[in-house]
C-alpha cells in the first residue's frame, strides 16, 4: 500500500508542480525515486509532526498541494490541533497520510499503532477520510485526494498489503463497494483487515452462511445509500475495523442505521474500548486482538443468532 | 519628522480605537493590544506591501499575528486602512460579527491566518516563507509573537526548521512584553535569555524599544538581517501600554475595566467620554 501511495504521489508531482511530499523522518528508501527527481519538492521536517502540519498549511495557503506523510499514530495526535485548526479551520488544501494503519506495527506496540485515527479525524469539519483495502485502492485514492479540493486524510497500512482487486477496479470517493453479496449478514469493512474478512466470507460460505461483504473505503463521507440498501436486505450487521470500535468505521455505520429508523442486529468488530494487545506478526496481533478471520466467522454466527 | 509625528498620532488613535471596541465589545485582550501597537503601526503604514487591493495577491508581504489573542489592535489597523469597513469594529464580539475574539481569516479580509491557540503562526509563517522561497517571489512574510508564547514546543520545531532551510524572508517579531497570563514569565517558566536562545537556533537577533515607531521602521528597512538566516527582533514593550493602572500588571490580562476605571483610562488615552 505504502508503495502504490509513493508511485501515485509520483505520477501526480509529474503532472502537477504544486505536488509535494513531505516527511517527518520516516520513508527512508521508498521516496528514492521521488527525491531524485524533484528534489526541491520533497521536504524532511525531522521528527517534528506539528511544525510538518503547520508548514503545511502555510505551503498551502500559498497555492502548494502538500502531502505530509508519516507514522499515522504520531501524524494525527501529535499534530493534531494543527490539523484541525491550520489546516481544516482554515481550509487548507493539505493532505494527512498517515502509515501504519492499525497495528500492522505489530511488535513496535500501542505508541506506533494507529487505532482511534478514524475517530478523530472524522470528527474534523471538511476532513475528507479514506481507508484503502489494498495497493490498487491506496494508489487510486492518491490520485481522487489530489483532486478534492481540501483536507484529506488517508489511512494506509504498509508495503506487502495483499491486493483484493483487478486491475480495472474502479473507485469513487464516498461509493462503498459490495465485493461479495449474500442476503444471510451484511459485514461491513475497511482497511487491510478486509483480507481477513474475506477469508472470513468463504468459511462463513462454506457453512452455508452468505454474507455480504461492503468495503467502505471512504469513511467520511460514508455511503449512507448502500448501507440503508444493505442492513435492510439482511438479518445481522456486522462492522469490521482494526481500529477502535468507538468513533470509527462501525460508530459511522451505526449512526446510519440509527437515523433512519432501521432496526437491525448489529455487532461492531474491534478494539473495545483497549489497546492492541500482545507482540509478534500482524497474523499474531489480529488473533490475540479478535480480528482474525476465524473470530469474525464466530462474530459473525452469534449476531445471526442473537435474539 | 511629520511623518513620524504623523505615525505616532496614529498609534495613539489605534490605542483609543482598542480600548473602545473590546469595552464596547464587553471582553478582550486589552494590555496585549495595547503591547504591541507601535509594532502593527510601523509594518502596516510603513513597511508592508499589502493593501485592500491586493489582499490575494500571490507578491503580497504577509502579516501574521501569532498571538491571535492581540486581535483587536489588528482590527484597528485594518479598518483604519480599509481592509474594511470601519463600522465593522462596533459589532466586535457581538451575535453575527465577522470580528471576534480571535481573528478568522475565512471571514476578515485582511487577515492571514485564524489564529488563537498559541504556537501556530511561527511554523504557518514558516510554511509561506518557504513556498516564496520556491517560487522566486520576494515577498516578506512577518509573525508577531508573544514571549510567553515561546513556551510552545512548536515555536522552536519551526526556529529549527526555518534557519534549516535559511528562510530569510521569515521575520518574527517577539512581543516581549514579560507578561503572561497568570504572572511574569520569570515567576512561571522563564524564557530568558531570549536573544541567546534564538541566536543558538540560528537566526538573527536585533532587539529593539517596542513602542518606538522609528526604530523598528528602521530595523525593517534593513531586512534581512543576515542573507540566509531567519530575522528576529525582540520588541521589548510593555503590557497595558497606555492605561497606567493596566501597565505591567497580569491579572488584567482579560479582565474589563469598571466605570471608574474606565474612566481614569479614556482621560490617559484621550478618548472624549460619551
Amino acid at each position: 500500500m505504502r508503495n502504490a501511495y509513493i508511485d501515485a504521489l509520483y505520477e501526480l508531482a509529474g503532472r502537477d508542480c504544486r505536488v509535494l511530499a513531505l516527511v517527518a523522518d520516516n520513508g527512508a528508501i521508498v521516496y528514492d525515486k521521488f527525491r531524485a527527481a524533484y528534489p526541491g519538492r520533497f521536504i524532511n521536517f525531522g521528527i517534528a509532526e506539528a511544525n510538518m502540519i503547520g508548514v503545511a498549511a502555510g505551503l498551502a495557503s500559498c497555492g502548494k498541494v502538500p502531502f505530509a506523510y508519516t507514522i499515522a499514530s504520531f501524524l494525527t495526535m501529535r499534530a493534531f490541533e494543527q490539523i484541525r485548526n491550520d489546516v481544516c479551520m482554515q481550509r487548507m488544501n493539505v493532505k494527512i497520510v498517515g502509515i501504519g494503519a492499525g497495528f500492522v506495527y505489530s511488535n513496535l506496540g500501542a505508541t506506533h499503532h494507529a487505532t482511534i485515527d478514524m475517530s478523530i479525524m472524522r470528527a474534523l469539519p471538511g476532513m475528507t477520510v479514506f481507508s484503502p483495502s489494498g495497493p490498487i485502492e491506496a494508489r487510486k485514492i492518491t490520485k481522487e485526494a489530489a483532486r478534492i479540493d481540501g483536507p484529506v486524510y488517508i489511512r494506509l497500512s504498509v508495503g506487502g498489503s495483499p491486493e483484493i482487486y483487478e486491475a480495472g477496479y474502479e473507485f469513487e470517493t464516498g461509493k462503498g463497494v459490495i465485493l461479495r453479496d449474500g442476503g444471510d449478514a451484511a459485514i461491513f469493512t475497511t482497511g487491510s483487515i478486509t483480507t481477513e474478512v474475506l477469508k472470513a466470507h468463504g468459511e462463513l460460505k462454506n457453512m452455508g452462511i452468505n454474507a455480504r461483504v461492503v468495503n467502505i473505503h471512504t469513511i467520511k463521507p460514508i455511503d449512507k445509500d448502500l448501507i440503508i440498501d444493505s442492513v435492510s436486505k439482511t438479518r445481522a450487521v456486522i462492522t469490521v475495523e482494526e481500529h477502535s470500535i468507538i468513533g470509527g468505521l462501525g460508530s459511522a455505520v451505526a449512526e446510519v442505521i440509527a437515523e433512519n429508523g432501521i432496526a437491525a442486529r448489529f455487532k461492531r468488530i474491534g478494539l473495545n474500548g483497549v489497546f492492541a494487545g500482545g507482540y509478534g506478526t500482524y497474523d499474531d496481533m489480529k488473533e490475540r486482538n479478535g480480528l482474525s478471520a476465524n473470530a469474525i466467522v464466530r462474530e459473525t454466527i452469534d449476531c445471526i443468532n442473537k435474539n | 519628522m511629520d511623518k513620524m509625528n504623523h505615525l505616532i498620532n496614529k498609534a495613539e488613535a489605534i490605542r483609543r480605537s482598542i480600548f473602545k471596541i473590546i469595552c464596547e465589545g464587553g471582553g478582550g485582550h486589552i494590555p496585549a493590544s495595547l503591547s504591541i501597537v507601535e509594532i502593527l503601526v510601523a509594518l502596516y503604514y510603513e513597511i508592508l506591501n499589502v493593501t485592500p487591493q491586493t489582499i490575494s495577491d500571490p507578491g503580497r508581504d504577509r502579516f501574521i499575528l501569532s498571538k491571535g489573542h492581540a486581535c483587536v489592535s489588528l482590527y484597528a489597523v485594518l479598518a483604519d486602512l480599509g481592509f474594511f469597513d470601519k463600522s465593522e469594529l462596533d459589532t466586535f464580539g457581538r451575535s453575527g460579527t465577522i470580528l471576534g475574539g480571535h481573528p478568522d481569516m475565512l471571514k476578515i479580509p485582511g487577515v492571514e491566518a485564524s489564529t488563537g491557540a498559541l504556537g501556530h503562526g511561527l511554523p504557518f509563517g514558516t510554511g509561506i516563507a518557504m513556498a516564496g522561497k520556491m517560487d522566486n517571489r520576494d515577498f516578506k512574510v512577518f509573525v508577531v509573537m508573544g514571549d510567553g508564547e515561546c513556551q510552545e514546543g512548536s515555536v522552536w520545531e519551526a526556529a529549527m526548521f526555518a534557519a534549516a532551510h535559511r528562510l530569510d524572508n521569515l521575520c518574527a517579531i517577539i512581543d516581549h512584553n514579560r507578561l503572561q497570563a497568570m504572572d511574569t514569565l520569570d515567576n512561571i517558566v522563564p524564557i530568558s535569555p531570549l536573544a541567546d536562545k534564538w541566536r543558538a537556533f540560528g537566526w538573527h537577533i536585533m532587539e529593539a524599544d517596542g513602542h518606538n515607531i522609528k526604530e523598528l521602521i528602521d530595523l525593517f528597512s534593513t531586512l534581512p538581517f543576515q542573507t540566509g538566516k531567519p530575522s528576529m527582533i525582540i520588541a521589548n514593550t510593555i503590557k497595558g501600554k497606555g492605561v497606567s493602572f493596566m501597565e505591567n500588571e497580569p491579572i488584567w490580562h482579560y479582565r474589563m475595566p469598571n466605570g471608574q476605571e474606565m474612566r481614569v483610562a479614556y482621560n490617559e488615552l484621550g478618548i472624549e467620554p460619551q
